[in-house]
């Protein structure tokens, strides 16, 4: 078992025929992802390493019963192309794309509520579940089938703790990058409650990182509703207040609140142990397997 | 789950030299990067669609300043165009009755060195005799995933002070992002808030059309503190800020085309220039990497084997050579560097790529300014290593040895 994603998985990939839709579709199906169409206004009937491409999600859902979309295509119009998922058969939508303008989101986010779809990101590396398939851009390779779920706000942050795992021989069941954008689809809550009704999934890791308050969210939700161990990790211990790195969720404000400190209390206060390095995470994780 | 809604410090206004436009950047939380418009700009915005402000004009030189005094007629406002919170109590704001004083003011404000920016234009601007001062503002509740429209009748003085102290003094009304602010939403909270029932519809309305613009300039924050009631009864913005989501300029050419060269650190503009994000700090352990969360995780852990980073630098995915030659350059360009963490994890980022670049960055230089401690993993990183040139760089296998191997390097200089 995993979350999110299994061998019953049939991907569509929205912009496809662009650079990185047709670099990472072929990454993907080299992992061994069932990639069975494409998406592409005007590009219906053409193929894209050997995957047919249909001109609307739907047509792709009904053509080759595409159940999850992975969407690249460029911000300007990944509003427009999430619509179309959640429109969509398709009941998990992986938005890879960076950048796209807050007010959009928040239309996006408006709709998302009224379905029943998974929306992850924008703005991530998407997930995987080792050995099965992976929906994105993370490095295939570092990962290796096991028992532990993984959920961050940040790629190569997560990579960096995947690798500590998998080279002490943890597998993960599935590692999901929610993205560091203000506003998101999947959050931490909704990616630790997965954890926890998957029987596979015997400890978890949380990655978060300096900005907003969801990880106090998420540390709120492990001390009351999850059984399952919890490791955390939080970057940005630090990043000097008022400043902003990189991500928009990155940043400290003055008051207190968002900072490291805060977050670090709010987990070990739920019972969640932070590593100070991504080596400790794993040392915790091989603590609770 | 309900979040407390917080504001960026030092929000202040009033023309008894409390107005500022707070564009500061500190604490700024639960916004997207956003461009800050001039608070000349964002009234000239407010002014086209409707929202009444004070007349004013922009001057560059003194007798500019002096000639639109008189224009618009005493008293006048004169105030520092500079993006910084506080700018009355620092001297950038002054309210004058005549000509006389309104060159000294010109005179003392143009040119001064405002909490490090320079002085180069002041708003001169009608000063407003009110009787009542509000607070109006909009934006995202990033927690609820939702704008939000807010209205308070303690306008003109330290808004997040009294959201602090006294919730309950600020009236938040979520809205639909699918439909907008409805009237009767702005109407509500308004009056929820307590406003004199002679303004009300018109602070409502103002509110409205804030929302409106807020939506149709692809702001993430607008705030009016003070919003003044005059006493005839009148309402109007005394001050303005608005930042606009930098994801969305592609289709706002106007307000691009108001973004201006941002003043500060000059390897901070550097940075800009070649796309980088990145932070100066005061350390000596340069760090350079890929993707804001390693990146951060880096500089924790250069501080927690006893270091002290000397900056943030994300390269972002991808990297080719002439970036990873440009990140080098920047960091080496920093005086205070004494040695440099090189970390990347492939994910889109290419190992081999990576390793071109350091050793095309490091191949120009006769002799290395600075040591370089290089470790790479994921995507290529194994052909990566074997193409570095262990002359030039030391390479580390993991993130723990080079972060280690780094920062007894910057140690070891200052011996």
């Amino acid at each position: 078992m995993s979350v999110l994603v299994d061998t019953d998985t049939r991907v569509v990939v929205q912009g496809i025929t662009g650079g990185e839709g047709k670099f990472h579709t072929a990454q993907m199906m080299e992992y061994g992802t069932n990639v069975v169409a494409g998406a592409v206004p005007g590009r219906g009937g053409q193929d894209v390493e050997g995957v047919p491409v249909y001109d609307t999600v739907h047509e792709a859902a009904r053509e080759e019963d595409a159940n999850a979309s992975v969407v690249f295509v460029p911000p300007a119009f990944a509003a427009d192309a999430l619509f179309e998922a959640l429109d969509s058969p398709v009941d998990l939508v992986v938005a890879i794309t960076e950048g796209v303008p807050q007010q959009d989101m928040a239309r996006v986010y408006r709709r998302l509520g009224e379905t029943d779809t998974h929306l992850i990101g924008p703005n991530c590396p998407g997930l995987i579940t080792p050995g099965v398939a992976k929906l994105g851009i993370l490095p295939g390779n570092i990962f290796a089938e096991g028992n532990v779920g993984l959920v961050s706000r940040s790629g190569t942050l997560t990579y960096q703790v995947v690798d500590n795992l998998t080279k002490r021989g943890i597998g993960q069941t599935t590692a999901v990058g929610i993205g560091g954008d203000p506003i998101i689809g999947t959050d931490f809550v909704d990616a630790l409650e997965l954890f926890e009704r998957d029987s596979e999934t015997d400890a978890v890791v949380m990655c978060g990182e300096i900005g907003g308050e969801d990880e106090e969210e998420a540390a709120a939700f492990i001390g009351e509703h999850m059984d399952t161990p919890v490791a955390g990790f939080i970057a940005g211990r630090t990043a000097p207040p008022g400043k902003r790195m990189g991500h928009a969720g990155a940043i400290v404000s003055g008051s207190g609140t968002g900072t490291a400190e805060s977050k670090i209390a709010a987990l070990n206060d739920a019972g969640v142990p932070v590593g100070d390095t991504p080596n400790e995470v794993a040392d915790h994780v091989e603590g609770f397997l | 789950m309900k979040k407390a809604f917080r504001y960026r410090d030092g929000r202040t206004g009033g023309v008894e030299g409390r107005s500022g436009n707070t564009n500061s950047g500190s604490a700024e939380v639960r916004t997207q990067p956003s461009m800050k418009l001039h608070e000349y700009q964002a009234k000239g915005v407010f002014a086209d669609a409707g929202i009444p402000v004070p007349d004013s004009v922009l001057a560059s030189t003194v007798e500019e300043a002096v000639e639109a005094a008189e224009d618009i007629g005493f008293p006048v406002v004169i105030k520092a165009q500079v993006q910084v919170g506080g700018r009355g109590k620092a001297g950038g704001i002054e309210i004058v009755e005549d000509g006389e004083s309104a060159r000294e003011a010109a005179e003392a404000i143009l040119g001064m060195d405002l909490k490090g920016l320079h002085v180069d234009r002041v708003l001169v601007e009608a000063a407003v005799d009110f009787t009542n001062e509000l607070y109006v503002g909009v934006t995202m509740d990033r927690g609820e995933g939702k704008p939000v429209a807010m209205v308070s009748t303690r306008g003109g003085v330290n808004i997040e002070e009294v959201a602090a102290e006294e919730p309950g003094a600020i009236v938040r009304e979520h809205v639909d992002a699918a439909f907008g602010l409805h009237p009767y939403q702005a109407r509500k909270a308004v009056f929820d808030a307590g406003v004199d029932q002679d303004v009300a519809i018109d602070t409502a309305s103002i509110l409205t059309q804030l929302y409106e613009l807020w939506a149709e300039r692809d702001a993430t924050e607008i705030e009016v503190n003070p919003l003044m009631v005059t006493a005839d009864g009148e309402v109007i913005a005394a001050d303005a800020v608005m930042n606009i989501d930098e994801d969305a300029l592609f289709r706002q050419p106007e307000l691009e085309a108001m973004e201006e060269e941002a003043a500060g650190d000059e390897l901070e503009a550097k940075a800009n220039e070649y796309g980088f994000d990145y932070v100066r700090l005061s350390g000596n352990t340069g760090i350079i990497g890929n993707g804001a969360g390693l990146v951060m995780t880096t500089l924790d852990l250069v501080d927690y084997y006893g270091g002290a980073p000397a900056n943030f630098l994300d390269i972002g995915g991808g990297a080719k050579a002439e970036r990873v030659t440009n990140a080098l350059d920047m960091v080496f360009s920093d005086e205070n560097v004494d040695s440099v963490v090189f970390n990347i994890f492939g994910g889109i980022t290419r190992g081999d790529e990576v390793a071109k670049g350091i050793n095309e960055a490091l191949e120009r230089f006769e002799e290395i300014p600075k040591p370089v401690v290089v470790r790479l993993a994921g995507t290529n990183a194994e052909e990566g290593m074997e193409i570095l040139n262990t002359d030039l760089v030391t390479v580390e296998k993991t993130l723990e040895d080079a972060v280690q191997r780094a920062v007894s390097y910057a140690e070891g200089a200052n011996q």
